[in-house]
Order: C-alpha cells, then sequence, then structure tokens
C-alpha cells in the first residue's frame, strides 16, 4: 500500500494535489473506488481498505481517491459541488488508468461515465442528507434548541450549513437533495444481502468484518478477469 | 407472540449499534435506550430513525422525535406499531 498525489482540478482553473490511497504495482487491472460520502466514508474505509488488499493479493491494482474537501484534502469542503467532486473522480479515474470502477453509497452519483464495475449499496444524497440534518436536530434539541429539516435546509441553502462536523456550502447542499446514483450499462449493483451481515455504514460505530471483505473482493476479482 | 414490528425493531437496533448476537432478544419493554446504551449518541438516533422509516416504511416527523420516544424499548416499539397501522 501506497500513499500518491493525483491532479485534481480546481474551480477557478489548475490542479490541487489530493491524496489516493493506492495498491499500484502497474499491472492490467486497475480499479478506482468512489468512497462514500461524509461519516459514512470513515466507517466503510477499514472494509475499502481490505478489500483493497484481497484484490492485491488477486493480481489487481486500485486506488481510493479523497474527495476535494474531505478526508486528508486541503480544499475547503464549504467549496466543493457535486460538479467538484465529479471532475475529481474523473481526474482520478485517466492518472491511474483505471480500467473498472467500485463506488460507495453515495459515491455511486460521482462515478466517471464509461467505466464498467460496480455501485456496492448505492444511496442517494437525499437520504444521506435527511440523516445529517435529523442527527442535528437531535443533537439541538438536546441542548433545549428546538429546529427542524425545513427551516435549516432553507437557511442552508442560503448560508451554507454545518451538519455532523461538515461545513457543507449551499451549492453542495442544493446538489444533494437530487443526488441520485446513475446506474449505467456496465454497472452492476451489489446490494447488502450479497455481502451478508448488516452494513458497516450503519454503525454507529466504526467496525470491520472480515467475512465481507471476503465476499466483496470475490465478487470484483470474479467481475474483473478477463474471459478465459 | 412478538410481532414483526417487533422482530424489525430489535433486528434495526442490533445493525445500527452494533449488538452482540442474541443482545436485543433480551430486551424488554422497560429496557432503557437513550442514555442506558453508550452507542445512541445523536448521530446514532438519526441512522436508527433513517433505518426505521427505510425497513418500516413509516416517515417520522423532527417533531415527534423527543426524549420519550426513545426512553425505552417498549416506548419505541408503540411509536413503531402505531405508524405502522397508520400507514
Amino acid at each position: 500500500m501506497s500513499q500518491q498525489s493525483y491532479p485534481s482540478p480546481l474551480p477557478g482553473g489548475g490542479t490541487a494535489g489530493e491524496l489516493a490511497l493506492t495498491f499500484d504495482r502497474a499491472r492490467p487491472l486497475r480499479l478506482l473506488i468512489v468512497p462514500a460520502l461524509f461519516d459514512e466514508a470513515n466507517r466503510l474505509r477499514r472494509l475499502t481498505v481490505e478489500v483493497m488488499r484481497r484484490l492485491d493479493a488477486a493480481g489487481i491494482d486500485s486506488a481510493l481517491p479523497d474527495l476535494p474537501g474531505c478526508n486528508e484534502s486541503l480544499q475547503p469542503l464549504d467549496a466543493q459541488t457535486v460538479a467538484t467532486w465529479r471532475a475529481a473522480m474523473a481526474a482520478a479515474a485517466a492518472w491511474f488508468g483505471a480500467t473498472h470502477v467500485l463506488a460507495l453509497r453515495g459515491g455511486a452519483a460521482l462515478v466517471p461515465p464509461g467505466l464498467p464495475g460496480w455501485h456496492y449499496a448505492p444511496a442517494k444524497g437525499s437520504a444521506i442528507l435527511r440523516q445529517m440534518l435529523r442527527a442535528r436536530i437531535v443533537a439541538a434539541r438536546e441542548a433545549g434548541v428546538n429546529e427542524s429539516q425545513d427551516e435549516l435546509l432553507a437557511l442552508g441553502l442560503v448560508e451554507g450549513l454545518e451538519l455532523s462536523g461538515h461545513r457543507l456550502g449551499p451549492g453542495l447542499l442544493a446538489d444533494l437533495r437530487d443526488l441520485a446514483p446513475e446506474p449505467g450499462d456496465r454497472i452492476t449493483t451489489i446490494d447488502q444481502d450479497m455481502l451478508g451481515g448488516a452494513g458497516l455504514w450503519l454503525r454507529a460505530e466504526p467496525d470491520e468484518s472480515r467475512e465481507q471483505a471476503d465476499a466483496l473482493a470475490a465478487i470484483l476479482a470474479i467481475g474483473m478477469k478477463p474471459a478465459a | 407472540m412478538a410481532s414483526n414490528t417487533d422482530l424489525l425493531l430489535r433486528r434495526i437496533l442490533t445493525d445500527v449499534l452494533g449488538l452482540k448476537p442474541g443482545q436485543a432478544d433480551r430486551f424488554t419493554a422497560d429496557t432503557g435506550l437513550f442514555g442506558h446504551l453508550p452507542e445512541l449518541d445523536s448521530m446514532a438516533v438519526a441512522g436508527l430513525l433513517t433505518e426505521m422509516e427505510d425497513r418500516l416504511d413509516i416517515v417520522i416527523e423532527d417533531d415527534e422525535v423527543d426524549g420519550e420516544l426513545l426512553e425505552s424499548f417498549g416506548s419505541l416499539l408503540t411509536f413503531a406499531e402505531g405508524k405502522r397501522a397508520q400507514a
């Protein structure tokens, strides 16, 4: 495993380096992994990296790029929109020479066009946003403050909004409301049932599952192997 | 006999809170939730409600979420069964 930097386009022109975790031995089968969004990315990170380790052992290279504004990124999150994230994932795919793509949860709507691959448990932006709004409302209520989803969103679409420690700009909030996975002809959906057990993105505390990592890696490795 | 909602709710709590197998089977109506289970913070409450909406096919309004709702397994189950009866 190594850490590399990929050139992610900036909205005003030029590029900025963003981190990508890679298993790269210049092999022909190359999987780009589009991360899940916000807290779900953290909760799924161990599963994701465990899958990458298994693919490495199976002779498949993989890259897990940061979304600009997330994880190790130096870019401000509140300047990001779905367009900047899509541009970053397209740039990462080109830089890595990806032959296939795996998108996790909300990342399914950010997949670069044209690549064959998989959506794992794809989620709509509106569902992810609803949950984050709700977490804020529950926390505020404990502090004796009443907030509602409609009021928060209306305010956020003008001023931006802090949700679960993430400072989201008006553009990204507006985008998230309508964001939906785009199943292409060459994309297969992997439902949680296929891995067994409950989705790790649901967990209040990050957890891991060897069985789920084995199952997901097997689906990917079998799907990526060229027909004999 | 336990209702279908009862079983689903135990399953959802297990999945969201990462409870040990069998732990939720031992919940009674009086088992305390919010303030009793360390895993159940505000983020987990949000996840729990969203999963309940998905799997029980109900809609939970903001103003229905208060301390009493999550006080015990019994109060949450009564709420969920009432919601499903309306649906």
